[in-house]
Formats: C-alpha cells, sequence, structure tokens
C-alpha cells in the first residue's frame, strides 16, 4: 500500500519526465529559501500543519511562508503530499521510534538486565559487608564490623564508577572499543609520583604526606599531564588522536623508566612500602581523602552524563559528528579531560587497573545493547561493583588472596581482551 | 547557493588544489567529475567544512562555512563520505535519528519522528528500518546513510562517491532517488562521480576538475562533448546519441 | 659509511677507557680492564646491534614502522620466561635461563604476528598499541607471579636493563647475537619481500611461513639473549630503523649496516652518561635509552604526522 503510494506520487511530481528544462525551472522557484531558512526546523513546525501537510522538505516551507505567492510550489506536488505521509505504526502494531530502544521488546529486555545487576550487586556488596562476620548478626559488633567493612564497599563503588564511565567516554571518543584510558600513562605517572614520594622522603616521608593534599597533588599532576597532552596534541590543524594515543603511551614509557630507575635505588624495606602503594587494592585504599575523591568523580560524571547526547553522536566517528554541527575536537578534549579526571581518582584511590575498565565497558555493551550512552553509563556501573566487588568476595574468603584482586582482573580481563580481538577479526 | 573564491589548500609544493573560483547554483544536482587526484573529494570536503583550507573562502546559502558555527550549518547543509565505520551497532532507523541531531539536540520528537520515517519510506527502507546496518548489503547500508542525510533536513547535500561499490541496478536507484530529491524536495545535491555517464544523465550541472582546478563547467549538453571530455580525461572520448540520450563512449 | 665506522670506532674506544677504576695508575690495571672494560664494551656492540636490527626485522615484516620487541610484548614474555626459571629452578645455569627466555619469546612473537595476520586494522598507529596492551597482559601474570613469590624487585631490577654487570664470564652468551646479525644481512631481502604479503611473496616463488618463522626465530633468538644478560633496552629497535631511514630514505636492505652502527653509537652513548653522570654511582641504560627514546619518538611522529 505504501509502495503504491509512492509511486502514485514520483510519477505526479514530475509530469513532464525528467528533461533539464524542467528541472531547472522547478528548482529555480524554491531559491529564495536560500536566505531565508536559517532555522527552518521551528518554522516548520507552524508552518507544515497550516500549508503543507507533512511535506518533507521544510527548506521550502520558510520560502513559502514568507513569499506570500508560496512562490511556484507545484499544485500537485501539494496535492500528493498528503499521500506521503508516512504510516505511524510498524507492522507489529507499535509506533515506530527511533529511540535508543526502539522496541517493547528492547525496553523489557534492558530492565531485566538492569534490574539483575542491580540485585548481583547488592548481593555482592551485602556479601562483602555480612559474609564470615564472626559476630552474631543484628548484634551491635556486628554492625561495627560491617561499618568498617562498610568503607571497602565505598571505595568500590566509586573505582567502578570511575572506570565504567571513562572506559565507555574514551573508547567513544577513540571510536575504537580496544582501547583503556589506562593505556594513556597515567599508570606510569602514578608510579612516578608515588616513586618519587618514597624515593626524596623516604619511608618516613611516605606516611607524612597521604592524606587530602597528596591526594589532589596526584590527581592534579595527572589532569595536568593530560590537558598538556591533548591540548597540544589535538588542537592543532593536524590534530590526530591516534598519534595523540602513541605519544601518551610512549610517554608513559619514558616516564615508567624514571620511576623504575628510582626504584632501583630504594632499601628493599622502602621498596615493600612502595609496592603495597602500587599495586591495586581495594583492602589498601586510602580512604582518608574519599570524600573529596567522591565529590571529584561525581562532578566529572555528572558533566560526562551531561554530554551523552553527543557522546553518541561522536561515536558515529569525526565525519558524521562534525556534519551534524559538534565542534569535534573540542568535544574531545572535554570529554578526554573528564576521563582523565576520573582516571586519576581511581588511580589514586586503588592504583593503576588496565584491564578492569575493558572488560567492564565490553559487557556493558553486550549486555545494554543500545548506542545510547544515557543507558549505557549505568550498565556499565553496575558492571564494574558486581566485578569488583565479586571478584574481591571471592579471593578474600574462597582463595583467601585478597592481596591480588588487582592483578587477578588484569589477568582475566587481559585475557578477555585477547579472545575479543582475535575473533573480532577487524579493528 | 555555493560559492567558492579562491579556494586553496596546499599539500606539498608541487600538489595544491585551487585556488578555485566557483559557483554551484542553487537546485537540482551538480556532478564534480574529473580524473583520479583531480581534487573532487577535497573539494567537497572543504565545502562541507571538514577540512580547513588555507586561503579563500566558501559560502553556503550566505553562511560563511569557515565562520558560522557548525551548529548553524548542520542545519543548513550535510555531508556524506565514502568511508563511514564505526564500532555502534545501530539499527537503520537509529541511524536515519542521528541526521535529527542538529534539530533535535538528541532528543527526538514527534515531527522527529515523522522525519525520520518519511526519509526512510522516500529510500524505501521502511521493510529493513529495524535490522542492524551490519546486517544490511553495501547498497542497502549506503542508502541508510543517505536516508540519514535527507533526514537531516538541509537545503544542501553533499555525497562524496555514493556510487562506490554498488553494483549496476543499484547506482541507477540511488541516482534516481537522489533526482527525486532534488526535484521532489527542492534539495541543492552535490556529487562526487566517477562514471561519466552517470553524470551525463542525472545530473543538472556538471563541474569538471582537473590538477585541483575547475576547467569546465555547465550543463550536461555543453559538457558531454568529445573535444571538452577528451581534454578532461586524458583519453579519447566520443559522445554518441543513445537510446536515452547522450553517451560518452571511451571504451 | 666512514664517517660513521669513525664515530662508532671512537665511541667504542671512550667506552673502553671510561670508568671509576683507574685502569692505567692502578697496578692491576691491565687485569681489570680484560675483566670488565672489554666484555662490557663488546656487550654494548653486539646488543646494540642486534637490538637495532630486530627492530628493522620487524618493521620489515609487519610493514609497520612503530613495531619492535618492546612494542610487541615480545620483550615482557622474554621476561616471563626469565621469571619462571628463577621460580622453578632458582640455580639453573644461563644456558637454561637463556633457552626458556628464547623460547618464550618466540611464542610471544609468533602470536603477535599471528594476530597480525588474522586482525585486518585500519591504521597502523593501532598495531603498537595492541601490542603493547598484549605486553601488559603478560606484564600482570609476570607481576601476578612475582608476588606470589616475592620477585618483584628482582623482577624491577632485571627489568632496568643495565650493563654494569657484565663481566668476564657472563658476557660470552652475547656472541650468539653475531650469527642473527649475520644472518640478518644475509636474509634481509626476503623480510622485505614477506612484508608485502603472504600472496606477494608466494607470487615470487617465496615461502612466506619460512621467512616469517626465520624472522620470528632470530627476533626470539636476539632478544631473549640480550634480556637474559642485559636486560631491557627499550625502544632501541625503534628509534634507529626510524633515525636511519630519515637521513637515508626508506632502502631497508642498504640501511641495514647503518641501522647496526647507529644502535651500537646509541647504546654506547647512553651507556657512557649512565656511568659519568653520578659517578661513582651508575644509572642504568635502560632508564637513559627510554627518557632518549621516548623523547626522539614522540619527535618523530610528532613530525612525520
Amino acid at each position: 500500500m505504501k509502495e503504491s503510494a509512492m509511486t502514485a506520487h514520483v510519477t505526479a511530481g514530475t509530469p513532464s519526465g525528467s528533461s533539464p528544462d524542467h528541472d531547472r525551472r522547478h528548482v529555480t522557484s524554491h531559491a529564495p529559501g536560500d536566505a531565508a531558512s536559517t532555522n527552518g526546523a521551528a518554522l516548520t513546525n507552524g508552518t507544515a500543519a497550516a500549508t503543507e501537510p507533512a511535506l518533507f522538505a521544510d527548506a521550502t516551507a520558510p520560502a513559502d511562508a514568507e513569499v506570500p505567492a508560496g512562490a511556484a510550489t507545484p499544485a500537485d506536488e501539494q496535492a500528493t503530499a498528503s499521500a506521503t505521509e508516512p504510516s505511524l505504526l510498524t507492522d507489529a502494531g507499535e509506533p515506530r521510534r527511533a529511540g535508543a530502544l526502539p522496541t517493547r521488546r528492547s525496553v523489557r529486555r534492558f530492565w531485566i538486565v538492569a534490574g539483575t545487576l542491580v540485585v548481583l550487586a547488592a548481593a555482592a556488596i551485602c556479601g562483602g559487608l555480612a559474609y564470615d562476620n564472626p559476630m552474631p548478626v543484628g548484634s551491635r559488633g556486628f554492625w561495627l564490623i560491617a561499618q568498617m567493612r562498610a568503607t571497602n564497599v565505598v571505595v568500590v563503588i566509586v573505582v567502578a564508577f570511575c572506570q565504567a564511565l571513562a572506559t565507555v567516554a574514551f573508547q567513544t571518543v577513540t571510536n575504537n572499543r580496544i582501547l583503556t584510558p589506562s593505556i594513556m600513562g597515567f599508570e606510569s605517572l602514578y608510579r612516578l609520583v608515588q616513586t618519587a614520594a618514597v624515593f626524596f622522603l623516604g619511608a618516613a616521608g611516605v606516611t607524612a604526606v597521604v592524606g587530602v593534599w597528596q591526594f589532589f597533588l596526584q590527581v592534579a599532576l595527572m589532569v595536568g599531564f593530560a590537558a598538556a597532552l591533548y591540548g597540544w596534541l589535538l588542537a592543532g590543524r593536524n590534530g590526530n588522536l591516534q598519534v595523540t594515543l602513541l605519544v601518551g603511551i610512549v610517554m608513559g614509557g619514558g616516564l615508567g623508566a624514571a620511576a623504575t630507575f628510582m626504584q632501583r635505588l630504594l632499601t628493599p624495606s622502602e621498596f615493600d612500602i612502595l609496592t603495597a602503594r602500587l599495586i591495586g587494592s581495594i583492602a589498601n585504599a586510602d580512604t582518608s581523602y574519599l570524600g573529596w575523591a567522591i565529590c571529584l568523580a561525581a562532578v566529572a560524571g555528572v558533566l560526562l552524563w551531561l554530554q551523552a547526547g553527543r557522546l553518541n553522536v561522536m561515536s558515529l566517528g569525526r565525519e558524521t559528528a562534525v556534519n551534524l554541527g559538534l565542534n569535534h575536537r573540542l568535544q574531545t578534549i572535554c570529554v578526554l579531560l573528564l576521563v582523565s579526571v576520573l582516571m586519576a581518582v581511581s588511580t589514586a584511590l586503588v592504583g593503576p587497573m588496565t584491564f578492569l575498565g575493558f572488560l567492564v565497558a565490553m559487557l556493558a555493551y553486550q549486555l545494554a545493547d543500545t548506542y545510547d550512552h544515557r543507558l549505557v553509563f549505568p550498565i556499565a556501573w553496575l558492571i564494574g561493583i558486581v566485578v569488583l566487588a565479586g571478584s574481591h568476595f571471592i579471593l578474600k574468603h574462597v582463595f583467601y588472596a585478597e592481596g591480588s584482586v588487582g592483578i587477578i582482573i588484569e589477568i582475566i580481563g587481559g585475557t578477555f581482551f585477547l579472545v575479543y580481538i582475535l575473533r573480532k577479526g577487524r579493528l | 547557493m555555493i560559492t567558492l573564491s579562491t579556494v586553496l589548500r596546499k599539500y606539498t609544493a608541487e600538489v595544491a588544489i585551487g585556488p578555485v573560483d566557483l559557483e554551484i547554483p542553487s537546485g537540482g544536482i551538480t556532478a564534480l567529475v574529473g580524473p583520479n587526484g583531480a581534487g573532487k573529494s577535497t573539494l567537497l570536503t572543504m565545502i562541507g567544512r571538514l577540512m580547513g583550507m588555507d586561503a579563500g573562502s566558501i559560502t553556503v546559502g550566505g553562511l560563511d562555512v569557515s565562520k558560522t558555527p557548525s551548529k548553524e550549518l548542520a542545519k543548513r547543509i550535510s555531508i556524506l563520505r565514502q568511508e563511514n565505520h564505526f564500532v555502534t551497532r545501530l539499527t537503520v532507523r537509529q541511524l536515519v535519528g542521528f541526521g535529527r541531531f542538529p534539530h533535535s539536540g538528541g532528543r527526538l520528537t514527534v515531527e522527529d519522528e515523522r522525519v525520520i520515517s518519511e526519509a526512510i519510506d522516500f529510500l524505501r527502507l521502511d521493510d529493513l528500518e529495524s535490522r542492524y546496518l551490519d546486517e544490511l548489503s553495501g547498497g542497502q547500508r549506503q542508502r541508510a546513510y543517505v536516508a540519514m542525510v535527507l533526514a537531516q533536513d538541509t537545503e544542501y547535500v553533499l555525497l562524496d562517491e555514493p556510487l562506490n561499490n554498488l553494483d549496476m541496478q543499484h547506482s541507477v536507484q540511488m541516482m534516481k532517488h537522489l533526482k527525486r530529491a532534488a526535484e521532489e524536495l527542492g534539495r541543492t545535491i552535490v556529487i562526487v562521480l566517477h562514471d561519466i555517464n552517470f553524470a551525463g544523465h542525472y545530473a543538472d550541472h556538471i563541474c569538471a576538475l582537473k590538477h585541483g582546478e575547475v576547467v569546465a563547467f555547465g550543463t550536461p549538453e555543453e559538457i558531454m562533448v568529445p573535444d571538452t571530455l577528451s581534454s578532461i580525461f586524458n583519453t579519447p572520448i566520443d559522445v554518441i546519441d543513445g537510446p536515452r540520450g547522450i553517451l560518452a563512449c571511451y571504451y | 659509511m666512514v664517517v660513521g665506522l669513525v664515530v662508532t670506532v671512537a665511541l667504542v674506544g671512550a667506552s673502553l677507557f671510561v670508568g671509576e677504576y683507574d685502569i692505567f695508575g692502578a697496578d692491576d690495571g691491565a687485569e681489570m680492564f680484560g675483566i670488565t672494560r672489554v666484555p662490557r664494551t663488546i656487550a654494548l656492540v653486539l646488543s646494540g646491534a642486534a637490538m637495532a636490527m630486530c627492530g628493522l626485522v620487524m618493521q620489515m615484516i609487519t610493514q609497520n614502522r612503530f613495531v619492535e620487541p618492546t612494542t610487541t610484548g615480545t620483550t615482557e614474555w622474554a621476561g616471563l620466561g626469565l621469571l619462571l626459571v628463577m621460580i622453578v629452578a632458582p640455580d639453573s645455569s644461563l644456558l637454561t635461563k637463556m633457552t626458556v627466555a628464547v623460547a618464550t619469546a618466540f611464542i610471544g612473537t609468533s602470536i603477535f604476528f599471528a594476530f597480525l595476520q588474522r586482525v585486518t586494522l585500519r591504521s597502523s598507529v593501532i598495531v603498537p598499541i595492541v601490542g603493547i596492551m598484549l605486553g601488559a597482559v603478560v606484564g600482570a601474570v609476570s607481576t601476578f607471579l612475582a608476588l606470589q613469590t616475592d620477585m618483584l624487585q628482582s623482577l624491577g631490577i632485571w627489568f632496568a636493563g643495565s650493563f654494569t654487570g657484565i663481566i668476564k664470564g657472563q658476557y660470552e652468551p652475547l656472541l650468539v647475537v653475531v650469527l642473527v646479525v649475520i644472518a640478518v644481512f644475509i636474509a634481509s631481502d626476503r623480510f622485505t619481500a614477506a612484508g608485502l604479503g603472504e600472496e606477494f611473496s608466494t607470487n615470487i616463488g617465496l615461502n612466506y611461513r619460512a621467512v616469517v618463522l626465520l624472522g620470528t626465530g632470530l627476533i626470539a633468538i636476539a632478544t631473549g639473549i640480550v634480556t637474559v644478560v642485559v636486560g631491557n633496552l627499550p625502544f632501541l629497535g625503534l628509534i634507529v630503523p626510524n633515525i636511519v631511514s630519515m637521513f637515508r630514505g626508506d632502502d631497508l636492505r642498504s640501511n641495514l649496516p647503518w641501522v647496526a652502527l647507529t644502535g651500537i653509537c646509541i647504546v654506547t652513548v647512553c651507556d657512557l652518561i649512565g656511568r659519568t653522570i653520578i659517578s661513582p654511582f651508575e644509572v642504568p641504560v635502560s632508564l637513559i635509552l627510554a627518557l632518549v627514546g621516548a623523547i626522539v619518538f614522540i619527535a618523530l611522529i610528532v613530525k612525520r604526522r
């Protein structure tokens, strides 16, 4: 039925065939639109109902609105215009929609996934709080112990938040799903700063500089590093994201070498202290500045959330994004800076984690199954909590290897990474 | 109207595009033709502000592309490049929906959905609209991209070799769709074409480029002349009267 | 070429005579000279040439300028092998360590090449990024093992490659890499052909698999041995071929001797800096190399973009 209406329209629209002469006359009649329709969309809404029901091109509409005679809009076109009115329902009887979750089925699926993840995350958290608690449930001692463990849980939630959002946003901006922001030299910078602290201040010095100031210094250094790098490499005329990535990685190598060198000169006891700080560990997380960390992460997260719509467009690649009116370069730098804030918070809390973000983001794309970052972000966060809290729980209570959570996640995530790139076959 | 004045882009001391002075009239299809490396795609990308220029200026419908905010331009001009690959999994309808981004800012209204439906129906994609892009054939995917730039609802549509990788049937279909878009929707379409006969048959104007400069501009009848074509393409070309119009023969 | 040779010889000479111990004044100067300076200088020459040529071979085979043992995980694999030996049999001989390191380096490099063959890549810059990620996975495994067995600091020390510990009786295995260097000279045009793809090389009558296998083997042997004897020499295989082709163009084959010489020069210069900058202590050569390498590499890609 639609098909036949369309054919009718075609023949009606071009009564004299497609001789060039006809075309040119036809076209010039619309030329006033040239000068007049800067905000065509708004005007169309008003005029479409009155004069031209559902005329697809609003380029012509404002011209008609301003040139009283309606210019020379062919009458036959108006007549058939109503025939092109698209059907509003799909065959299944649902409204035709282009949103993030277009069908009822996809909406249902999404909420089931989200619900399951919430339950899993809650279970992992409660398990972490309550399992193996020596005091009887409900007694005062039980709550005291749970309270002590609550800090760990908060750290897990914050780190999951940072890693999940940062990685998803980073992969969108770089248009590449195998990268994680942690390869950008953050890890080495973190190692260098920590090593330098032990190196110059000694074992005693380390305990002296913990706390809010050390935390802020760390975050400021990392964000400054990222800002300098991105600003320098991306802002120029030939700014190139991939070159920026490579430079970041190589700089990471240089910084890492400096850190390793200093480590060589440490005494074994100092080195032990340093190791405890360098290997990602939730139990060792420095909690004196947890409040600040939450604030910073929240601010960066909210800003990133506000960009979600633009991130959706960014995921179509540079050219399409520019075509759709985004300032791609500015947007890239802005997102990368927010990513670096999140990464800095996460790294300063629990140390470097290369593959957690990759694991979380990859699962999030599969489970959320939508392009919309407004939906992917929360799913990724929940997955992050489940993975971190879950593996922490298992390692602590089943394998009694609490200290190596970070490394285990690295190895699992890394294995996933390898399997993923080999199966995907194209990057 | 698209106006280019002394547009220049330098690559090396010897290789440069321009200086190009050109006026592309409003309405109809204007085809950019020329041998490989003539600068067709570069010129198109510069008009579509995907690439900067070293000197000169380009105005599209009175707006200077290098000074007007990108957001404003996105409502006046749309450009589709040859290579479009991205990592996100999208359905046809979701992709076309992105065309409304300049108008809706990402939140689709009922009006947006209507325009999207129209663009999809216009390119006869309605049966495919809930399929994922990676499940489509090359021709279908190409149509989906064109539907996206049509949904963007701009007066000016720039297409960089949309017939690339399409077989004969799909090429002809695509050109017919574009012709209809120009006629029925009043769009101004600028298109890079490789096959001079496609340009001769479907375009309203032909602009020939060579060595980064405009060497000929006119109607198909004016350009489809043996001498002109032969010198543009460095190949002896005859023009004959075919059953459906003039044809360039270069085989 | 002559100038290059002269500069290299001068630097090698300097390496022989620079150091804390006064080889002319002291009674046992000549003996010390034989025990430390000569072995050290030989080690410098061999490992510099070998690692630089390894980088070149990898770049020939992959047709990618950003590839070298440290950006493909080869070094990390060799490190993992070394660590395994140190855990399983701490007292094993240098030869055992080397064999295992060479074997793991071979496995790692093969995995990387296999990966490159199976995966189509959009951009050449992605290749080293993936390689570094691969290296990070292997590095995580190593760190985990080292942490479990309290070997983390030894791992760190090993990773910071240095010529300090090279004395008579320790460097001899390095002589094997002479054979690698010669083999690379002989087979270089095959590597170039293989780099143009399996179909291309089959077309010109070359056994693609055999050539890639040979290349992988040579790289693994050189990397494994240098890794065990000296340690990690980051970026050497990356910057040297790139610098040479900046000056001499892209004919990889005729660049080979230049690559070898430049590799020797850079390692020697870095080692001389390391020896003198905080004398009487020494800075590991890998640190200087990483810093110099990072700077040179960044300058290269920024200039090229």
